[in-house]
Order: C-alpha cells, then sequence, then structure tokens
C-alpha cells in the first residue's frame, strides 16, 4: 500500500444530522477525491484559494477527519481512534504564516518542542534539533529570538521543528505564500534537499506554479474536486483545461504555448528556462 | 515602542548568564527582601555595591541598564520628593510650609537607592535569562504546587507563550497605528480623553489579529503532537554547577554581612 491513500474523499464542515435539523444544505468542501503518494515522492498539490487544499493537508494529518470515503496514512485509517498521535508523528505539518506557530522564544529551543512532546530523552533530543538545524541550515542562529530572522529564516525553523519529530513525510501547506522572493528561494531549496537527501516525502501546497515544476507528480484541485494529475510536464502540457479553469502554467510554457499557437514549431513545452532557451535556441537556428 | 528594555534578554556569556535559573530567581527574590532590610548607610552601601558588581558582572552593556532605569526615573523621583518634604525632628531648611529635615533626607536617599538597586537587580536577572529558562525555572520551583491542582506547566506554558508574542504584537501594533495614520487617524493631538478614544481603533484589530494568532498557535502546537504536560521531557536540564554554590554562598555571606551592619551600626531609619 502506498504511504498516503485517499480513496474517495468527502468532507464538510456540517454533518448530514445537522444539515436535515438547519435545513441547509452545505456544500462539500472536499468531493470524492482520491489519490495516492509513494514513499519518498515530492508531490505538489496545485489550486486556487478556496479549492479545498488547505483541506486535504488538514486532513493528512488527522487535524481534520473525513465526512465520507477513507485515508490511510502508512495503513492507518485517520477516524481509527487514538490514532492522531500516531498520525502526527508519522506526518508533520508546515503551516503559511511562520510567527504563528514558532513557540518558544529561542530557536533550538522551538525546535526542541515537537521531541519534547513526543517524551524523547533530553540527550537525543540535543541531538535532534541539532541535526534539524543542520539539515535547514539554520544551526548558527540556534540562540536567536524568532522575531529577529527573516520571513525565510522563520520558516526553515518552522521546518526544522518538524523535522526534529522525525516524520516520514512533510506536508507544507503554502509555506513561501508569505515570504519575498529570496525567503521563497531558501525555503524551496530545502524541501527539495530534505526529499534528495533525507527521502522524506513531500507534499507541497501552493499556488505558485513554478514551485510545482520540481515535484515528481502534481495534483490540481479546482471546487473540491481532482482537476488532473500526472508528472508536471504532463499536467502542464493541459494549457487549455487549466486555463479554463483560470489556474496558471509556468511563465516558460506559456511562452512555449503561445508561440505554438502562432505557428513556432515546438515537439513539447518547456517547464523550465534552460530548457525554454535551447527550443528556441534550436528553433531559431 | 521598540524602546522597552525591561524584561528582554540579552544574549552573551557571563558568569551570570551561566548560572542556574533556579538559583538566580531564588537569589533575586533573597536580595529584593534584602535591599528593604538595610536600615544604616553601611548596610545600604554594601547592597548598592553587589548590584553594581552584579550588573558589571552580566557583561550586558550598562546602556541597557540605563534605558530600563529611565521607565521608573518619575517613581524615583516623586517617592524621594515625598520622602524628603515628610521628615520629622530639627529641620535644616525652611521656607513657608516646606521644611527640609536630616530625616528626611535620609528616607529619600534609601527610598532612591532601593527602587533603584530593585530595578537593577531584577533587569540583570531578565537580561540574563532566556525567557524560556525562565518559566523553566519557575515551572520546576512551583511544581511542589501541583499538590494543590495548581496548574503549574500550564501557566509556564502560558508564559511562554506570551513572552514569544510580545515583540510580534509591538511590532503589529506599529504596523496597525501606521495604516490608520495613513487613514487620516489623529493620535498625537488632543486632550487625554480624546487620545485615549483615538486608540480605539487600534486596539480592535489588534485584538482580532491576536486571536486569529492564538488560533494557528493551537493549530500548530497540536500538529507539534502537543499534548498537555504529561509525558513531556525538556531538552534542557538544569543543573547546580559550582558557580551557582558559590554564588549562593557570596549572597548568604552578604545577607549576613547586611544583619551584621543592622546589629552593630545605629540605624539611620526609624
Amino acid at each position: 500500500m502506498d504511504f498516503i491513500t485517499a480513496q474517495n474523499l468527502v468532507f464538510r464542515y456540517i454533518d448530514e444530522e445537522e444539515q436535515q435539523e438547519n435545513n441547509v444544505i452545505a456544500k462539500n468542501v472536499l468531493d470524492d477525491v482520491s489519490f495516492t503518494v509513494k514513499k519518498g515522492e515530492f508531490v505538489a498539490l496545485l489550486g486556487h484559494n478556496g479549492c479545498g487544499k488547505s483541506t486535504v493537508a488538514k486532513h493528512l494529518n488527522a487535524m481534520l477527519l473525513p465526512s465520507g470515503g477513507k485515508l490511510f496514512i502508512d495503513s492507518i485509517d485517520t477516524q481509527e481512534e487514538n490514532e492522531d498521535f500516531t498520525i502526527r508523528r508519522k506526518v508533520g505539518l508546515v503551516l503559511q504564516n511562520p510567527d504563528n506557530q514558532l513557540v518558544a522564544s529561542i530557536v533550538e529551543e522551538d525546535v526542541a518542542f515537537g521531541p519534547e512532546n513526543l517524551g524523547i530523552e533530553p540527550e537525543k533530543i540535543r541531538l535532534r534539533v541539532d541535526e534539524a538545524l543542520k539539515a535547514v541550515d539554520m544551526y548558527e542562529y540556534r540562540n536567536q529570538p524568532p522575531h529577529k530572522l527573516s520571513g525565510g529564516q522563520k520558516q526553515r525553523v518552522a521546518i526544522a521543528g518538524i523535522i526534529a519529530m522525525e516524520p516520514d513525510c512533510i506536508v507544507l501547506d503554502e509555506p513561501t505564500a508569505m515570504l519575498d522572493p529570496k525567503g521563497r528561494e531558501e525555503v524551496m531549496n530545502t524541501i527539495r534537499k530534505l526529499n534528495k537527501e533525507k527521502g522524506i516525502t513531500i507534499v507541497l501546497i501552493t499556488h505558485y506554479m513554478d514551485e510545482a515544476v520540481d515535484a515528481d507528480r502534481v495534483i490540481v484541485m479546482d471546487n473540491g474536486k481532482i482537476l488532473t494529475q500526472g508528472t508536471p510536464r504532463e499536467v502542464f502540457s493541459q494549457v487549455e483545461l487549466l486555463k479554463r479553469h483560470r489556474l496558471d502554467v509556468p511563465q516558460v510554457t506559456e511562452l512555449c504555448y503561445k508561440l505554438r499557437a502562432c505557428g513556432v514549431e515546438f515537439d513539447e513545452l518547456a517547464l523550465h528556462s534552460d530548457e525554454c532557451i535551447s527550443k528556441l535556441v534550436e528553433v531559431l537556428s | 515602542m521598540r524602546d522597552i528594555a525591561f524584561g528582554q534578554y540579552y544574549p552573551t556569556k557571563s558568569i551570570i548568564h551561566s548560572m542556574d535559573p533556579r538559583v538566580k530567581l531564588i537569589l533575586l527574590v533573597a536580595f529584593l527582601v534584602l535591599t528593604f532590610c538595610t536600615l544604616n548607610y553601611a548596610a545600604l552601601a554594601l547592597v548598592v555595591a553587589c548590584v553594581a558588581s552584579i550588573v558589571l558582572l552580566s557583561k550586558v552593556p550598562v546602556k541597557m541598564y540605563f534605558k530600563s532605569l529611565k521607565m521608573i526615573v518619575v517613581i524615583v523621583l516623586i517617592t524621594s520628593a515625598l520622602n524628603l518634604f515628610y521628615g520629622t525632628g530639627e529641620p535644616l531648611w525652611e521656607w513657608g510650609f516646606i521644611k527640609i529635615t536630616l530625616s528626611g533626607i535620609n528616607n529619600a536617599v534609601f527610598v532612591a537607592a532601593r527602587i533603584i538597586s530593585l530595578i537593577l537587580i531584577s533587569s540583570a536577572l531578565t537580561f540574563t535569562t532566556s525567557p524560556t529558562d525562565l518559566t523553566d525555572a519557575l515551572e520546576r520551583l512551583m511544581k511542589p504546587l501541583t499538590v494543590f491542582h495548581v496548574k503549574v506547566h500550564e501557566i509556564a506554558m502560558m508564559m511562554t507563550i506570551a513572552l514569544r508574542f510580545v515583540p510580534l504584537l509591538l511590532e503589529e501594533t506599529d504596523k496597525i497605528m501606521a495604516a490608520q495614520k495613513a487613514r487620516g487617524a489623529d493620535m498625537e493631538s488632543g486632550n487625554l480623553v480624546q487620545r485615549i478614544k483615538a486608540l480605539v481603533p487600534v486596539l480592535i484589530p489588534l485584538f482580532v489579529s491576536a486571536f486569529r494568532r492564538a488560533y494557528e498557535l493551537a493549530v500548530a502546537m497540536e500538529c507539534r503532537c502537543y499534548q498537555g504536560g504529561q509525558g513531556r521531557t525538556r531538552m534542557k536540564i538544569l543543573t547546580l554547577h559550582k558557580s551557582d554554590y558559590i554564588c549562593t554562598f557570596i549572597v548568604i555571606l552578604i545577607i549576613v554581612g547586611v544583619v551584621l551592619c543592622n546589629v552593630l551600626l545605629p540605624h539611620t531609619l526609624r
């Protein structure tokens, strides 16, 4: 079985009984969502605001439980009682606002917060904290207060706080939405590094198409449903479909798409700028 | 707004920094009591000398201490002025109903010295101890209170979070004030009542955002498996070192010194 298996996931904020009592029909925030994530995979979840992607994130570590369908994390049903903390040890969630997820006023003590909650021996916590801070390149800042760090650095500390709990999977809910381009780059590099070097499964929720390009697989959501999924190349080649749902494609892909519409011959649409350049050179020469 | 020095941690390496926070806390309380037990100038001088040496030993810039004193300058002035004029005995100088006596001067000096040492020594504690260490120490010192069903861990956690969010909320206040000024809000003119009223459009957004932050923080804490104090371990273990015993011994010596001064020498204060 895959690490994450979602089968026909349905979620609404009001359950059926209440709907009948109050005579309201609640919209399904998630409607028949099915997908899988393999161990060690880097999956990007794309979509507009309000399309249900954050709701998926909260399902993945059992903060929310499905109203219908099943969700298995490492073969454990999230609806099983008393398993929520087992699941949260396996799947760590990093939120959007770095300021609101740091607990302690010293970086290393904040990173230690998770392992402390797990009841690990002090010496081992020390090791984990140091290792986690080194993994996100924030070791030199371990004695700093968080409010003296930049947004990107704070977000990396938040990621370190999750790594210190040694999860198998990290879910990041728009971790770069509140950061400047430099901070976004730092965070993205960290995420890629964790996936490649530590083999941690990554589910990255974002609305920046450029961040999704590096993923192994992309899942596009719209209105609580899965619109399409596949490798970045498969997904972003469906430019018309994405445009119809007011979603973007990476800039270079759009450039190629528009050139193709003008009659320039491309075998496939580029995803990265280097790729685009070489294709253009090919066409021009 | 950002200028509040009192209660801020100043990270550096010094003997005072490396002391056990529990010991520091207990010694602070002992010292606070001691400053109010000085009855003559010899005892006062001893305490002031100790405070000064602690300030110097902490390796925190003296400027920081002045900043924290700046906030209470008015209080010191008012209380010593009151004490100056309420002395009893032979007046040294008289003008109308105002008379200054020797005991009045003594009282004023003692009050000023006591308040200043009080602030300096408490600032020394907060400058040299990280907030988490401090709350940690409080949690451990208050542990016996769990017998009386006092939620020690929860109180300590609340303090940690409060301290974490102080700079954040200060920053936010500045931002909201700037935003309201940009909308034409007038906060600098008018009488006291008008100024207080002008703060309402700042406080309401601040409250709303504080609640939003609190909710998000709760989610983040739950994501990190927080389940209250039970079964929780700590990364930092507090152990007493040689320096802690030496400092405690020195403070005991000072206490003995002050007591001796009080007993052997005539009292300045009655």
